[in-house]
């Protein structure tokens, strides 16, 4: 817990932070010891393993790893570019970025591969993935490794077994996928038109109420929309700690009846009467910016600062976190069993974890999405990087985002879009 | 079989194995995907399970509505429309107004439409229609006195009648164009001098004379629009509601959910939309057929005094809303693509910016490198098979040439979500993964029936003496065919190529699901853009995708012209 | 019921086409027009029925007993016309082009089958009610198309070289056919032709048309 939360702060407040963080939480100073334990594990075998990467880095020279990840944002697409040409410099692997609307796609490409038996030479080389994709393919043995612990890099990264970069949506990554980008549910609002942001989900419904048409979630079937109705869960369920075991039919019925009462208060003022929804947080942010709805959600707490610095947003564009917090996660990449390029992907996932590309990702003119690196691993050199980083206005700090709700487990999302479905996709 | 006509079965073979196979292979994984037979999920039996997920699934009823409305509403006012600019534009009588002043440039100004892709037309027009759209912006809030965006269900109506709308703004300059080129069939004019030297307005004389010979020159025609209107996935997305969407697009998303043993039930619902489209095709005919009986009626009766104002006025005004709909939707693509910021109500982007357009000249995106080469190999070879197959059918009879014609239009009258997922397995069992080639060939399959639906009735009109003429001069067969043939053909030669390059930019799914990523697409850039949130980018697309047609188009028309000149 | 044509010319692109033409034609009676290839002869009948396009302008003027027509629209002055090909419409069986052309101002259905049926036999095609156009000879179709044209019951009736198809013996039958058609029914009939002998045939008043140059 610790050294998550470390990863996302600044250098500055992380010092602070977890020194009270250690005298306070001893219990947790296990997970320290644990991670130091892996870092001895790491010097001892570095004389083989480092043969090992030599060899991968002459094997993955001149080859092109085809990157499928999703392309619905400008300024992902510009980082993924820049990654390919820094690999391209540095290691003579170039990178092509397949832009895809769905992860699913890539998923389904390697499944038609595995039925059509080609198992050395599929077309997909990495994938940007996590959660429920990531669990359908490992599920279906579709991916290569474990291999992270490959990466000379990952020795920045906690992979102690409780760790964010160890569980994916309370499945064990058993070094599978690779963390790259950290992710939290927020909101974003125009304060020149929203002046007191509901900050509970109760508060939202009232909010509703006093103005409706102006908030919507995207479909439920998008990843986005499931967050929505999961945060809305947390929040209103009994007993939340139910929600990390695998689902059952009684505690189905008995977690999610308060969720079922709330939304049916809250459909007939949400946006169309909640009889419409846009496709994704993407589309749902641009009707944000022409006026038509006054809340937008995204997954970067960064996505205000950008789109108002690419002209997507008015200048007035704000982030907000219900009290409470909000869920978070972590975004990875993995290779399939049969990539064409296994040896040139694992260079640009260790590449990836480099501190300096870290810090670049992290820049709001570059990206703004929060690194997964711990940042006790780095040293003082890369640190300075990370505190070297420009802020904005409109770019909340880590303490603005409040604590880190845990994901529940991936069955729970599952039943909740059956259910979602059944009961309004009439 | 005998020597001379090998070439006749050289070419049979070559479009049965070419077009005939990839489809059959496509049904038929898909088939038993439906019937539970997927080895790579681990399931090898005949089941009916995926039959009863995809009952159980929520919205299916709705789906199977929204699908049949769109489809039916847009395929009919496509083709009334159609019918009745066709006979607008023979009118040659009546007062002269601004309107008649236009009869010669209708080519010219439902080319940009037509040539635009499907997918381009949606994302502009679904901009144009929304509540904070374009339409809503020119008008606010000086006359509707909005000052934030309604919530009115503009775009992605629960009807379906945007997509509807979006369906006829593209169908409607294709078939008006199927009509007035398969009208030179037909003597029009003296036929109509006589029905109205009878009594007959020219409304009159067009529905009851000209438009019952019309309809089966256009069968065809009309029946992949019809197709079209109900397995469409691209404009389902931009225009069409979402909760639940047309079956279709539900299909695309079970393919594409994240839940992969949902593969079974997707392949169970494409078979399902590929019986629902059959049977709209046969009640389609059956209702045509109805008409036409009652059609009779009406004749025997020999009433002349109906008056048809109403109708005419209601016609003409709805035909120049979807041309002006059109027009507008590239138009906003243009304006988007140079905007920096534009917000609600205003008319105009507040501030503008090139940087854009700057960075693709700089970088040349490798999608529209692909596209470029993918529309131009396969218009090339299509037209070259077109023309191949043609000239066999003159020079060795066409026997054949009915039953052929049905199998050449089979991709297209069959929805591609049926077999392009069955026809990738295919293409991955003969070794072929996501290349070029396989890309080129999946599009010839969509871009040959275009060509030769655009070639063949200028083909078979060329006067056989020209030919008799030459080879009794002593010309040989081939000389006769390059020399006469195509310099006489020479403007309907370029018209088919350059129709084939906008059917090929056109396509979304086959370069989406045969592609694998490898082979990038304008189409298929704009349609990921478009889901997300920067509608300057998808404006550059948007435009992109419809300019390399509409280029393709003015290089078909000006050549002629240049070589005429130059004799 | 008369015919009158009163300085009738008929320019395009500048050009007049052919000299201004001055004819009178009684009821009953049936005039010829001749005149070199080219010169208009089809352009000044479609003049006279209306069915010229607006890239044609008509100087002069035609009347229909007494009535000036040429301000009429086409379906109002009911002025048949009859082409070279009998052009009957293919989709419809021989009764049903019958039917078309069968004026409105005859009504039910009985009576306007047994009009037809009678216009048949007047024709020597009885029974072909059923029949497809398409199987009929040149010159069955020929009268198909007269018969038609008679049914719409016309005020005038124009023929451009409609016969020319047709064999000699059949011209001669088909012409005496009109001529007869045409006295019973008293209206003035206008017949386009190549041939001398046809000219020497009809009862009425021949026109040749003349270059304006």
């Amino acid at each position: 817990m610790t050294s998550h939360v470390n990863a996302i702060l600044p250098k500055r407040l992380g010092v602070i932070l977890s020194l009270l963080a250690a005298g306070l939480l001893s219990p947790l100073g296990y997970s320290a010891t644990a991670s130091t334990a892996v870092t001895t594990t790491v010097t001892t075998i570095d004389a083989s393993s480092a043969r090992q990467w030599q060899q991968t880095l002459e094997q993955a020279a001149g080859e092109t790893v085809y990157w499928h990840a999703w392309g619905g944002d400008v300024r992902t697409n510009d980082f993924i570019t820049w990654v390919g040409e820094q690999t391209e410099a540095l290691y003579d692997v170039k990178v092509k970025h397949v832009k895809l609307s769905s992860t699913a796609e890539a998923v389904t490409q390697v499944i038609a591969e595995k039925a059509a038996g080609e198992n050395t030479t599929g077309a997909v080389d990495m994938i940007w993935i996590n959660g429920p994709n990531f669990l359908a393919m490992k599920q279906q043995e579709l991916l290569h490794g474990p291999f992270v612990n490959q990466l000379p890099n990952s020795k920045y990264l906690d992979l102690s077994s409780n760790s964010a970069a160890s569980v994916d949506f309370t499945e064990a990554v058993e070094g599978l996928e690779v963390p790259w980008r950290l992710a939290r549910f927020v909101f974003i609002v125009d304060s020149k038109r929203v002046q007191k942001a509901p900050l509970s989900m109760a508060k939202m419904l009232t909010w509703a109420q006093e103005n409706p048409g102006r908030l919507t979630h995207p479909v439920i079937s998008n990843f986005m929309g499931s967050t929505f109705l999961k945060q809305a869960l947390i929040e209103l369920t009994p007993d939340p700690s139910v929600l990390q075991q695998p689902v059952t039919k009684q505690s189905f019925a008995t977690a999610t009846a308060p969720l079922w009462r709330w939304y049916d208060a809250i459909k007939p003022h949400l946006w169309r009467a909640g009889k419409s929804f846009p496709e994704n947080e993407a589309i749902q942010q641009q009707m944000l910016s022409d006026g038509e709805i006054d809340i937008a959600m995204a997954f970067d707490p960064a996505a205000a600062a950008a789109g108002i610095a690419s002209g997507l947003l008015p200048t007035s564009a704000r982030v907000f976190v219900p009290s409470q917090g909000t869920l978070g996660n972590i975004s990875f990449v993995a290779i399939p069993y049969n990539a064409s390029h296994t040896a040139g992907a694992k260079v640009v996932a260790n590449f990836l974890l480099q501190p300096e590309t870290q810090a670049h990702m992290q820049n709001i003119d570059v990206l703004g999405s929060f690194s997964v690196l711990d940042l006790d691993k780095i040293n003082a050199q890369q640190a300075q990087v990370f505190a070297a980083l420009p802020s904005s206005k409109a770019l909340p700090t880590l303490v603005d985002l409040g604590p880190t709700l845990l994901e529940p487990h991936a069955s729970w999302t599952t039943q909740l879009k059956q259910h979602w479905s059944q009961r309004y996709s009439q | 079989m005998s020597f001379s006509s090998w070439p006749k079965w050289f070419m049979l073979t070559a479009l049965a194995v070419g077009i005939l196979v990839p489809v059959l292979v496509g049904l038929g994984e898909t088939i038993w995907a439906a019937f539970g037979i997927l080895p790579a999920l681990g399931r090898h039996t005949f089941s009916l399970n995926a039959w009863q997920q995809l009952f159980e699934l929520p919205g299916l009823a709705t789906s199977l509505r929204l699908t049949l409305v769109s489809g039916f509403v847009a395929t009919t006012m496509a083709l009334t429309l159609a019918l009745f600019g066709s006979a607008w534009v023979y009118n040659t009588s009546g007062k002269e107004s601004f309107l008649t002043k236009l009869k010669p440039f209708v080519q010219a100004i439902l080319v940009p439409i037509l040539a635009a892709p499907h997918a381009a037309i949606a994302i502009g027009l679904a901009f144009l229609l929304a509540p904070s759209g374009w339409l809503a912006r020119l008008f606010s809030p000086w006359l509707t006195a909005w000052e934030l965006p309604p919530n009115l269900a503009t775009v992605q109506d629960l009807w379906g009648l945007s997509l509807a709308v979006g369906l006829i703004i593209k169908e409607l300059p294709f078939l008006w164009l199927v009509s007035l080129v398969a009208l030179k069939q037909i003597d029009v004019s003296r036929q109509l001098s006589l029905a109205q030297s009878m009594g007959y307005s020219h409304t009159n004389a067009w529905c009851k004379i000209i438009v019952p010979q019309l309809y089966p020159l256009i069968r065809l025609p009309v029946f992949v629009v019809l197709v079209y209107s109900l397995s469409t996935v691209d404009m389902a997305q931009m225009l069409g509601p979402n909760n639940p969407p047309t079956l279709a697009l539900a299909t695309m998303r079970w393919y594409n959910d994240t839940n992969v043993y949902l593969l079974l039930p997707a392949s169970a619902a494409s078979v399902l939309l590929g019986i629902l489209i059959a049977a709209s095709v046969l009640l389609w005919e059956a209702a045509v057929r109805a008409a036409m009986f009652t059609g009779r009626v009406m004749i025997r009766s020999g009433d002349r005094t109906s008056n048809y104002s109403f109708f005419t006025g209601v016609l003409t005004t709805t035909l120049l809303i979807t041309v002006m709909l059109g027009l507008l939707s590239l138009l906003v693509l243009a304006l988007w693509s140079i905007t920096w910021r534009w917000s609600f109500p205003d008319a105009l982007p507040a501030s503008w910016s090139y940087g854009y357009w700057l960075q693709l000249m700089t970088h040349v995106p490798s999608a529209l490198q692909h596209s470029l080469i993918v529309a131009l190999m396969s218009s090339g070879l299509a037209l070259t098979l077109a023309v191949a197959w043609l000239e066999v059918q003159d020079r060795l009879g066409g026997q054949l040439y009915k039953l052929t014609l049905w199998f050449i239009y089979l991709p297209l009258l069959v929805p591609q979500i049926a077999f392009l997922y069955g026809l990738k397995v295919g293409f991955l069992r003969l070794g072929l993964n996501g290349s070029m080639m396989t890309v080129i060939w999946a599009h010839l399959l969509f871009v040959f029936p275009y060509t030769m639906l655009s070639l063949v009735d200028s083909w078979r009109a060329l006067d056989k003496r020209y030919v008799q003429v030459a080879t009794s001069l002593g010309r040989s067969s081939w000389s006769c065919f390059w020399r006469i043939k195509v310099s006489l053909l020479l403007r309907p030669l370029l018209l088919a190529w350059a129709i084939g390059i906008a059917v090929s930019i056109s396509q979304y799914l086959p370069t989406l699901m045969i592609g694998a990523g490898r082979v990038e697409s304008l189409t298929i850039e704009a349609v990921s853009l478009a889901s997300g949130a920067d509608r300057r980018l998808v404006g550059v697309y948007g435009l992109l995708q419809a300019l390399v047609p509409l280029m393709a188009y003015s290089f078909a028309l000006l050549l002629p012209r240049l070589v005429a000149l130059r004799k | 019921m008369s015919l009158e044509l009163r300085s009738l010319s008929v320019t395009t692109q500048g050009t007049n086409l052919f000299a201004p033409v001055d004819l009178v034609i009684a009821k009953g009676e049936v005039a010829c027009v001749m005149g070199p290839s080219g010169i208009g002869k089809s352009t000044l009948l479609n003049a006279i029925g209306g069915h010229l396009n607006n890239d044609f302008f008509i100087t002069g003027s035609v009347f229909l007993n007494d009535k000036e027509m040429t301000e009429t629209p086409v379906n109002k002055r009911h002025i048949g016309i009859l082409f070279q090909d009998p052009l009957l419409f293919p989709h419809l069986s021989v009764g049903d082009n019958l039917a078309f052309g069968l004026t409105s101002t005859l009504g039910g259905t009985k009576q306007r089958r047994a009009e037809i049926d009678h216009a048949l036999d007047n024709a020597e095609l009885s029974g072909f009610y059923h029949r497809n156009p398409a199987t009929l000879s040149g010159g069955q179709q020929s009268r198909v198309a007269l018969m038609r044209a008679l049914l719409a019951q016309p005020k005038a009736l124009l023929l451009d070289e409609p016969f020319s198809k047709l064999d000699l013996e059949l011209r001669h039958t088909m012409r005496e056919f009109l001529f007869l058609q045409a006295r019973q029914r008293h209206i003035p009939v206008i017949l386009v032709t190549h041939d001398p002998a046809e000219a020497a045939s009809v009862n009425g008043p021949v026109v040749v048309l003349r270059s304006t140059r």
